[in-house]
């Protein structure tokens, strides 16, 4: 009996919602990604981990499209995207919440969600019907804030609103999306813990099929929603394994969780 | 043949002798947009201010002339510092239409002041007896002033680098310019910081405003009428470096002066174009970083 | 995704129950208010009631039509522009040039010169809208300037630094005659205004005006969520410069003279601070903001006529120190002392980047 030949080359690249290929970005002589081979599962729960300055941030830019890589590719689906601009990779379904809050601040939140759902389904542009009489869009954003819980801050404005509540509006607008691959970059940073528990509980039922990519300094928070951890250190992919598997890595602690200690 | 090369000698000389005017009046609005990301409109103003007190105390007090020039550019320094921290400061990393405002309302007021006090005239600059005159050099006569300004220049320009490359201030400087925001979390002082650099910038703005008097007139509407020119320096340079505006001051200086002796009737209509080119293909300028943000 | 809600949510969906406060404050934000009717009623009104100042008036409104194009621009997509008289400058320059040669009908002439301004409007758009901050800000400032110095050299088309005369315009749909005492240009200029206020009006509240809000708001969230801001911003910036067209055309109309000032520093300048003063980004800006400088510079230039700009400096100083959002911005922060609850939903223009 013969063996089966292995499946092609691109059935196999197909697999994962998010690939990069020796992706490299310099600023100047300074060299912040070098190199990085990542692969994101579809459906995965994945964490990026490593200390500041890794390149953690740099890393979400280039893939989003914020930032033009030196040298590598990107494959979104399988799809080669690292030619496209920013805009298309979102509509390929590529999605990302900031470390530093990036919101209207001078919009309500209804209003902010609305523009993400309004982009998504391609009313965006639309020179002369009313925004308000987009009676979809309004409806999903709406339902949308309810269903995070950000239903009764619907009509502020967001820089009125508290920081936590921000965090959980960038998700918000990341979701409206609808997106496959979701980046979310420190999402319960400087939360109150008393605050976070909502951002968890959100992250956690994210849809199954949905593939994340979560950057988080916080191990506990890693433990509980990352299947997969990846360690960047000065630009380039240390280890990756299970939670596990990192927390028990000599090297891992010295350059990360020591780190942490220290402070 | 030998009249297209001293007209390309000629070219050149002038050409240089703007660009440093140029350079040491924009060096310090590159920086307050670079450090303080403020668009600094008036920043004329202070090369202005640089003038009109360099030709007071030179022509009407009897001051010796190095003596007036550093007077000025110290003068308008320190003075600038008030204004810096009244009401510059308020508006630093803010909305920019708000430092526009700002700073157009400075323009009018010191354009009106200097109309006032000065009156409406140009400023009449004459060069000291020992700069005045021509001076020969390799079988060929140069206006001693102009030759002057060159020389001047290229000192302060290189006392200028020397001194961000080789001191701490520099350094801190450099690195506030490079990334304000890191700065900060380093607990660099950046209040006392961009008072320091709004100072020296200013300073060196109204010391190229004062030794420039022969070559861009002083007179009350300077701050709005020479902008431009500051602005395409600056922008063409790169945003955020403090060398690339030399080297556009250079290309600017002599590409300004070849267009005016070659094509007078056009006035600075090919300057334009040829900025609006460079930025079409760098949209950051020549020596700001590559790419977009 | 949305058949995995979170626990401990309301379960009937928000479609099967009355509209959400919120959704509905949304949907009938773009409906027209009272007060909107007042800028018109005054004007109508001052028609009869200042017989002798049609003429102004009808300048007036021109500049108002020039400041609410700048607005879409300036306070909405959040382009700094000192340029906005090369729009206006072509806009004049082609309608009194096209005159000038024979063409006397005047709408068409207004469209010709809407579709010059929108010509250079698209092509500098390119350079201006690739850039930020300062050299955004110098490039506007540099296609204004090459336009100018460009009409000056051309003098056998446009007059060079005498103006451009010899314009023929003909009665507006072949009745009305533009006639001296600004009869006619004062109720031309009035309609062009009000057509002009209404697609302004509806460009801001369409989606497309709200994603200039959001790109202004945070650049880099528009694009996390997808926007073209590139296209949305030169799309802004092309309607903007044929509005700013129109007014020009509008000028050079009724004055029947178009001189190199149309495309001046002065120009760009001054429609920046009317807005400013009104407030930069609130439609009734253009509004508040155009008389009130007139009057200020009139009042300013008589009572000292070799200093009036210092005095107008002063009052640019005020306005950036005590009165950000300008004469509306003092409006509404008034308004929330009185009633702290109601909240407008968008007062852009108020907050910066975050």
């Amino acid at each position: 009996m013969v063996a089966e030949p292995p499946p092609p080359d691109n059935a196999a690249k197909q697999d994962f919602a998010l690939e990069t290929r020796g992706l490299e970005r310099s600023f100047g002589a300074l060299a912040v990604t070098r190199n990085v081979d990542f692969r994101l599962e579809q459906g995965a729960r994945h964490a990026l981990i490593g200390p500041n300055g890794a390149g953690k941030t740099t890393f979400i830019n280039l893939v989003t499209g914020a930032l033009k890589p030196s040298a590598g590719r990107i494959l979104l689906g399988g799809s080669d995207v690292t030619a496209l601009p920013q805009e298309q990779r979102v509509k390929r379904g590529l999605a990302r919440t900031f470390q530093i809050n990036t919101l209207y601040r001078g919009l309500s939140v209804l209003e902010n969600v609305c523009l993400a759902i309004g982009e998504r389904l391609g009313s965006g542009g639309r020179l002369f019907r009313p925004a308000g009489s987009h009676r979809e869009v309004l409806l999903s954003a709406y339902a949308l804030l309810e269903r995070l819980r950000l239903a009764d801050d619907a009509s502020r404005l967001v820089r009125e609103l508290p920081y936590g509540r921000q965090r959980l509006l960038e998700i918000a607008v990341a979701l409206g999306l609808e997106p496959k691959v979701l980046l979310l970059d420190e999402p319960a940073a400087g939360v109150p813990s008393a605050e976070s528990g909502i951002i968890i509980e959100v992250i956690e039922s994210l849809p199954a099929d949905l593939a994340l990519l979560i950057i988080e300094h916080d191990m506990d928070l890693v433990f509980r929603l990352a299947r997969r951890v990846t360690v960047l250190v000065q630009g380039t992919i240390m280890l990756e394994g299970t939670p596990r598997e990192i927390a028990g890595d000599a090297r891992v602690r010295d350059v990360y969780l020591g780190e942490r200690e220290h402070r | 043949m030998t009249d297209a090369v001293s007209a390309v000698v000629s070219i050149g000389f002038h050409g240089v002798a703007f660009a440093m005017v140029l350079y040491l009046i924009s060096v310090g609005l590159g920086v307050t947009m670079g450090l303080m990301g403020f668009v600094n409109l008036a920043h004329g103003v202070f090369a202005a201010a640089g003038g009109y007190v360099m030709t007071t105390l030179f022509n009407d007090e009897g001051v010796p002339f190095p003596l007036a020039v550093a007077i000025a550019a110290i003068l308008v320094g320190s003075v600038s510092i008030v204004l810096e921290r009244a009401l510059y400061r308020r508006f630093y990393g803010g909305d920019e239409l708000d430092q526009v405002l700002l700073t157009i309302a400075i323009v009018f007021i010191a354009i009106a002041g200097a109309k006032y006090i000065w009156g409406s005239e140009q400023a009449p600059m004459h060069p000291p007896h020992y700069l005045a005159g021509q001076i020969e050099l390799g079988g060929r006569d140069f206006p001693a002033y102009r030759t002057f300004i060159i020389g001047a220049g290229a000192v302060l320009v290189t006392l200028l680098w020397l001194g961000l490359d080789r001191t701490r201030l520099g350094a801190k400087i450099r690195a506030a310019v490079d990334n304000r925001r890191m700065a900060q979390s380093v607990g660099i002082n950046t209040s006392g910081l961009f008072s320091f650099t709004f100072a020296l910038g200013t300073g060196l703005a109204a010391l190229g405003g004062a030794l420039g008097a022969e070559i861009l007139p002083v007179f009350p509407g300077y701050p709005l009428d020479n902008l431009i020119f500051f602005l395409i320096v600056v922008a063409v340079g790169g945003l955020g470096t403090i060398r690339g505006p030399f080297f556009a001051a250079l290309l600017l200086g002599v590409a300004d002066t070849a267009f005016k002796y070659l094509l007078p009737e056009f006035g600075s209509f090919f300057i334009y174009a040829l900025t609006l080119v460079i930025l079409l293909v760098r949209p950051r300028g020549l020596f700001g970083q590559i790419g977009r943000a | 995704m949305s058949d995995t809600p979170l626990p401990s949510v309301a379960t009937t969906s928000v479609r099967d129950r009355p509209l959400p406060e919120a959704v509905r404050r949304l949907a009938r934000r773009h409906h027209p208010r009272v007060y909107e009717a007042l800028p018109w009623l005054l004007a109508t009104a001052g028609y009869f009631a200042f017989p002798d100042y049609r003429q102004l008036g009808a300048q007036v409104f021109i500049a108002i039509l020039f400041a609410l194009a700048t607005d879409l621009i300036l306070g909405y997509a959040g382009v700094i522009t000192l340029g906005q008289a090369a729009f206006f400058g072509s806009g004049a320059y082609f309608c009194g040039i096209l005159s000038a040669h024979g063409w006397s009908e005047p709408l068409s002439l207004l469209i010709a010169g809407a579709a010059a301004a929108a010509a250079v409007g698209f092509l500098s758009g390119f350079v201006v809208l690739r850039t930020t901050g300062l050299t955004q800000l110098m490039l506007t400032l540099i296609v204004a300037v090459m336009l100018g110095e460009a009409a000056n050299k051309a003098t056998g088309l446009t007059g060079g630094a005498n103006g451009l005369q010899g314009m023929e315009i003909a009665p507006i749909f072949g009745v009305f005659e533009l006639d001296l005492y600004g009869r006619t240009a004062y109720c031309y200029c009035l309609v062009l205004l009000f057509l002009g206020w209404l697609a302004v009006r509806t460009l801001i509240y369409s989606p497309f005006g709200r994603s200039l809000t959001g790109i202004r708001e945070s650049e880099a969230r528009m694009r996390a969520i997808g926007s073209p801001v590139f296209r949305r911003r030169l799309t802004a910036y092309v309607i903007s410069a044929a509005l700013c067209g129109v007014a020009g055309a509008l000028l050079a109309e009724t004055t029947q003279l178009v001189a190199l000032d149309t495309l001046s520093f002065e120009r760009s300048g001054a429609v920046v601070i009317m807005l400013i003063i009104g407030g930069v980004g609130r439609l009734y800006g253009a509004f508040l903001g155009v008389p009130i400088y007139m009057i200020l510079q009139d009042r300013f230039a008589q009572a000292d006529p070799t200093y009036w700009y210092f005095w107008i400096g002063v009052f640019l100083l005020l306005i950036v120190l005590f009165a950000r959002g300008g004469i509306i911005g003092l409006v509404e922060r008034g308004a929330r002392l009185i009633r702290p609850r109601r909240r407008s939903v968008s007062t852009p223009g108020s907050e910066n980047i975050g």
